[in-house]
C-alpha cells in the first residue's frame, strides 16, 4: 500500500473515532437533570442524593418549554430552566431530610405534578420537634361539605366593622380565629343588637386584624406564583388551566387513562361566599397542605412552610372581605 | 453566450485533478456528518439548540438551496459525505485504485429502477414527515445514519453509486435544478472521444475509477446525473474533460422527455407551495395537522399534499396544454413543456427558504458553541439570542426571487414550446398563477 493511502486511512479512522468518541465522552461526563412536562416524564432523575454541609452542584436543562426550579420549604429564589440551555444551581442543606423540589413555571396542565425529591443525609444540628398541623389536632374532615348557610349581600367591609367590634364578645386569640369559619363567628354574634350586615362587617374586621399587610403581601405573591394558574388571578377559579382541568376530568370518565386524570375538576372559586365563609383557616390550611387527592389540587405540605400557608389562607380570604388598603 | 473553460486555469485544473484537496474536504465533511448523527442521538432534544437540526436543516439547507444548487449545480454532491464510506469500501481504497480490488457483488441496478422514481418516493417520504424530522434531533440523527448505511449497503451490492443515482432523497432535486446552474462538466472535443480506446472515463483505469455516477462523460448533454466527482478529469488520457462556466439554465434548451423527471418538477413545485402555506401561512389548523404525524388530521394533510403534487398541479397543467394543436403525443408535450417549471420551482424554493433560513439563522451561533446542549461555550456564542435576520429585506428579496423565477420560466417555456412546435402561452399563464399564489402565501 502506498504511504499516502495509508496515512489517509489512518486520518479517516481517527477522524471517525473522534467524531463518535468525543461527543459520547463529554456527554457521559455531564450529568444533566432533564426537565420535561409532567406528561412526558417530569424531572429526570427525580430523586437526588445530597449530604448536609456539602454543596450540591446540579445542572439542569429543559427538553421542551421553560420550566422553573425551586426547593420547597427553603429560602431560595426560583431559577428558570430554559429549553436546550444548561442552568447551574448550587444548593446547601443544613438539615437532613427529604426535600421536595418543584417546577415554578406554568409549563402545562400537569405543571404541579412536576416534582422530585432531594434526599439529604447527615446529622441534624437542632432537632425540631415535629408539630401536628392544626387541622389534624382539630380532627377536621377536609372533604366534608362546609358551605355557609347564610351569606352577606355584598363584600363585608372591615373598616365599617372596626368601630363595632371593640365591645363585641369575640375571643381575640389566634387559636379561635384559626379554628372558626367566618360564618361561625357571624353566628356567635347572634345575640348582639347588630344588623346582619354589621355583623358581617365585624367579622371582616376580625379577619383583617388577624393578619398583617406583610402576610397578605407574601400570600399574594405565593398565590400569583403557585395558585393563579388554576384558581385565576382574581380567585374566580378561572385560571389559564381551569378549562383544561375540567376537560381532563370529563375525558377521564370516558377513557382508559382515567387513573391519571381521575376526578380532575374545575378549580375552586374563591370568590364564592358560600364556600369560603363556611371554611375556617384551619380547614383551608388542611386543604392546601394535603391537596385535593386527585382533583388536580396539588399537595403543598412539602413545599410551603407553615407560615407560608397561613399567609396564603389570609390572602385567600381577601377575595371575600374588603380590607383597608 | 460563450462558455469559459475554467479548467484552463492551471490552479483550478490541478486542484480538481489532485485527489488531496477533495479528500481533505471529504474527511472534514464526514466527521461533521457523523458528529451530526451523534448530536441528534445524544444531544438536547430541543431542536433549535441541537447541532444536528441547526447545522443540517438550517445551515446546510441554506447553503444548498441558496448557493450550491443555483450556482454550482451538483457542487454539493462533489463534497457530500454520505456515499463515501460505501464508495471507499467498493473501491478498496480512498485514493487511486489499488492493485487488488475487493470483490463485492457489483451488480447492475435492475432496469426498472434506473430512473428517479425511487428518489421521488424517498423525497416525498421525508417531505411528509418533515415537520417532525426538521424539529426532532433524534429523528434527524436516525435518518442521517440510515442514509449513510443505505449508501454503504447499496455500494456493496450494486456497482457505482447506486444510492446517489437512484435513492438519495436530495440527489433527485439537486440533479433537476443543477440544469439551471452556470457550471458544467463536459468534454472538449467529441471527435477525441469517438476514437478514444477503452473509454477509461467510463470503464476506469489505473489513474482512476470509471464514472461513479454511471454516466459516459463523452455523451454528457446535461448536468442532471453528473455528480462533479472529477474522476473523469483524472482518468481521461486525452485531457478531454473541461469544467465550464456557462449561461444559466443552458441545459433547459433541450427539454427532457422523461416522466420521472417531469414529475420531479411538479413534486418540487408542489412541495414548495404546500410548505409555504403550511409553515408560513396563517392557518394553525394546517400546521397542527402537519405536526401531528400519525393523527387522522395528518393523514388528510398527507393525502392533500400528494393530491396537489400528483393530481392538481399536473392535472391543471395537462388541461392547459391539451388544446395546443400539435403533432407531438401529449405525454411528450407534457414532459418537455414542464421544463419551464424547473427554474420556477428553484426560485420558489429560494424564496421560501429565505424566510425560513433568515428567521432561524441566529441559532447557528449558539449551536456552534454548544452543539449538544451540554452547557458548553466553545466560542463564547452559546448565549447568542434568537433574532430573525435581515427582516427588512426579506419581503423584497422574496418578491425578487419569485419575479426572476417567473421571467426565467417564461423564457424557458418559450424555448421548449418552440422546440415542441406549440404555443408557450398556457405554460406561461400556469407559471404566472403559481407565482401569484406563492407570492400571496409568502407575503
Ligand atoms: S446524490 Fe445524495 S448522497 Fe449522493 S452525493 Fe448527492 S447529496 Fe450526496
Ligand atoms: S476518456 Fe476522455 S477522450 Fe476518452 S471517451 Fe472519455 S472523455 Fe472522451
Ligand atoms: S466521472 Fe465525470 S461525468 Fe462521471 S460523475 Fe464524475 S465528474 Fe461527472
Amino acid at each position: 500500500m502506498k504511504r499516502a493511502e495509508l496515512i489517509s486511512r489512518i486520518l479517516i479512522v481517527v477522524g471517525i473515532l473522534l467524531a463518535v468518541g468525543a461527543p459520547l465522552f463529554f456527554w457521559a461526563r455531564t450529568p444533566l437533570i432533564h426537565a420535561r412536562m409532567a406528561e412526558d416524564g417530569g424531572w429526570n432523575p427525580d430523586v437526588i442524593q445530597a449530604e448536609v454541609g456539602k454543596p450540591l452542584h446540579l445542572k439542569f436543562t429543559s427538553d421542551d418549554v421553560v420550566h422553573g426550579f425551586a426547593v420547597g420549604q427553603m429560602d431560595m429564589q426560583s431559577v428558570d430552566i430554559l429549553p436546550g440551555k444548561v442552568t447551574d444551581i448550587t444548593l446547601n442543606f443544613d438539615e437532613p431530610g427529604i426535600y421536595t423540589f418543584f417546577c415554578t413555571r406554568w409549563c402545562g396542565l400537569n405543571h404541579w405534578r412536576m416534582r422530585g425529591t432531594i434526599e439529604v443525609s447527615g446529622s441534624s444540628s437542632d432537632p425540631e420537634p415535629a408539630t401536628v398541623p392544626l387541622y389534624v389536632s382539630l380532627k377536621l374532615d377536609l372533604d366534608a361539605p362546609h358551605d355557609a348557610p347564610v351569606v352577606p349581600n355584598g363584600k363585608p367591609l372591615a373598616i365599617s366593622g372596626q368601630s363595632l367590634e371593640t365591645n363585641l364578645p369575640i375571643d381575640q386569640s389566634a387559636e379561635y380565629y384559626r379554628s372558626h369559619s367566618p360564618y361561625e363567628v357571624f353566628e356567635s354574634l347572634q345575640n348582639t343588637p347588630l344588623t346582619d350586615g354589621q355583623r358581617w362587617n365585624a367579622v371582616a374586621y376580625f379577619w383583617q386584624s388577624n393578619t398583617t399587610s406583610e402576610s397578605l403581601a407574601n400570600g399574594r405573591q405565593l398565590y400569583a406564583q403557585n395558585c393563579a394558574a388554576c384558581h385565576g388571578e382574581n380567585g374566580a377559579g378561572n385560571g389559564v388551566f381551569a378549562d383544561d382541568l375540567v376537560q381532563a376530568g370529563e375525558a377521564s370518565m370516558q377513557s382508559m387513562s382515567g387513573a391519571m386524570n381521575m376526578m380532575m375538576q374545575a378549580p375552586v372559586d374563591f370568590t364564592d361566599p358560600r364556600r369560603m365563609l363556611g371554611a375556617s383557616p384551619a380547614l383551608l390550611q388542611g386543604k392546601i397542605l394535603r391537596g385535593g387527592m386527585g382533583t388536580g389540587m396539588p399537595m403543598w405540605g412539602s413545599i410551603f412552610t407553615e407560615q407560608q400557608i397561613w399567609d396564603l389562607t389570609a390572602y385567600i380570604y381577601s377575595f371575600q372581605f374588603e380590607y383597608e388598603k | 453566450m460563450a462558455k469559459i473553460e475554467l479548467t484552463r486555469i492551471p490552479f483550478i485544473k490541478n486542484a480538481l485533478k489532485s485527489r488531496y484537496p477533495q479528500l481533505a474536504v471529504f474527511i472534514v465533511m464526514l466527521i461533521g456528518y457523523i458528529f451530526a448523527i451523534l448530536a441528534g442521538l445524544i444531544g438536547t432534544p430541543v431542536g433549535s439548540h441541537n447541532f444536528s437540526i441547526v447545522f443540517v436543516w438550517i445551515a446546510w439547507w441554506a447553503i444548498l438551496i441558496l448557493v450550491a444548487v443555483p450556482f454550482f449545480g451538483r457542487g454539493w454532491c462533489a463534497v457530500c459525505p454520505i456515499p463515501l464510506p460505501g464508495e471507499w469500501l467498493q473501491h478498496g481504497a480512498v485514493l487511486s485504485p489499488p492493485d487488488k480490488r475487493p470483490k463485492w457483488l457489483n451488480l447492475r441496478v435492475p432496469k426498472m429502477f434506473r430512473n428517479i422514481w425511487l428518489q421521488n418516493i424517498s423525497y416525498l417520504l421525508l417531505a411528509l414527515f418533515s415537520s417532525v424530522l426538521l424539529t426532532t434531533p433524534n429523528i434527524t440523527g436516525i435518518v442521517l445514519a440510515a442514509m449513510l448505511f443505505a449508501a454503504i449497503g447499496l455500494s456493496t451490492v450494486f456497482e457505482r453509486r447506486a444510492f446517489c443515482r437512484y435513492l438519495c432523497p436530495v440527489g433527485g432535486f439537486i440533479g433537476l435544478y443543477s440544469q439551471t446552474a452556470p457550471i458544467e462538466l463536459r468534454i472538449k472535443d467529441k471527435q477525441v472521444c469517438v476514437t478514444c480506446e477503452g473509454k477509461p472515463c467510463y470503464n476506469g483505469s489505473s489513474a482512476g475509477y470509471g464514472c461513479p455516477w454511471d454516466v459516459f462523460p463523452g455523451g454528457l448533454t446535461k448536468n442532471t446525473y453528473c455528480g462533479l466527482c472529477m474522476e473523469c478529469i483524472r482518468t481521461c488520457p486525452h485531457d478531454n474533460i473541461a469544467v465550464n462556466l456557462r449561461p444559466f439554465s443552458a441545459d433547459l434548451a433541450k427539454p427532457s422527455t422523461r416522466m420521472d423527471e417531469a414529475f420531479k418538477a411538479f413534486i418540487m413545485l408542489g412541495s414548495a407551495i404546500v410548505y409555504a402555506g403550511v409553515l408560513l401561512g396563517p392557518w394553525g389548523m394546517f400546521k397542527d395537522a402537519a405536526y401531528n404525524v400519525g393523527s387522522s388530521a395528518w393523514f388528510i394533510y398527507a393525502i392533500v399534499f400528494l393530491a396537489i403534487i400528483f393530481v392538481v398541479l399536473p392535472g391543471l397543467f395537462t388541461l392547459g396544454i391539451l388544446n395546443t394543436k400539435n403533432t407531438l403525443p401529449l405525454k411528450q408535450r407534457f414532459a418537455s413543456l414542464s421544463t419551464a417549471l424547473i427554474p420556477l420551482g428553484l426560485m420558489f424554493w429560494v424564496a421560501f427558504s429565505l424566510s425560513f433560513v433568515l428567521t432561524n439563522a441566529s441559532y447557528i451561533l449558539a449551536a456552534l458553541s454548544d452543539p449538544l446542549g451540554l452547557g458548553w461555550n466553545l466560542f463564547g456564542t452559546a448565549n447568542a439570542a434568537w433574532q430573525p435576520m435581515l427582516t427588512s429585506i426579506l419581503a423584497p428579496a422574496q418578491t425578487l426571487a419569485l419575479v426572476v423565477g417567473l421571467v426565467w420560466s417564461a423564457r424557458t417555456a418559450q424555448k421548449s414550446a418552440n422546440e415542441a412546435g406549440t404555443s408557450s402561452m398556457p405554460v406561461v399563464i400556469y407559471c404566472f398563477v403559481a407565482t401569484s399564489l406563492m407570492l400571496w402565501l409568502l407575503l
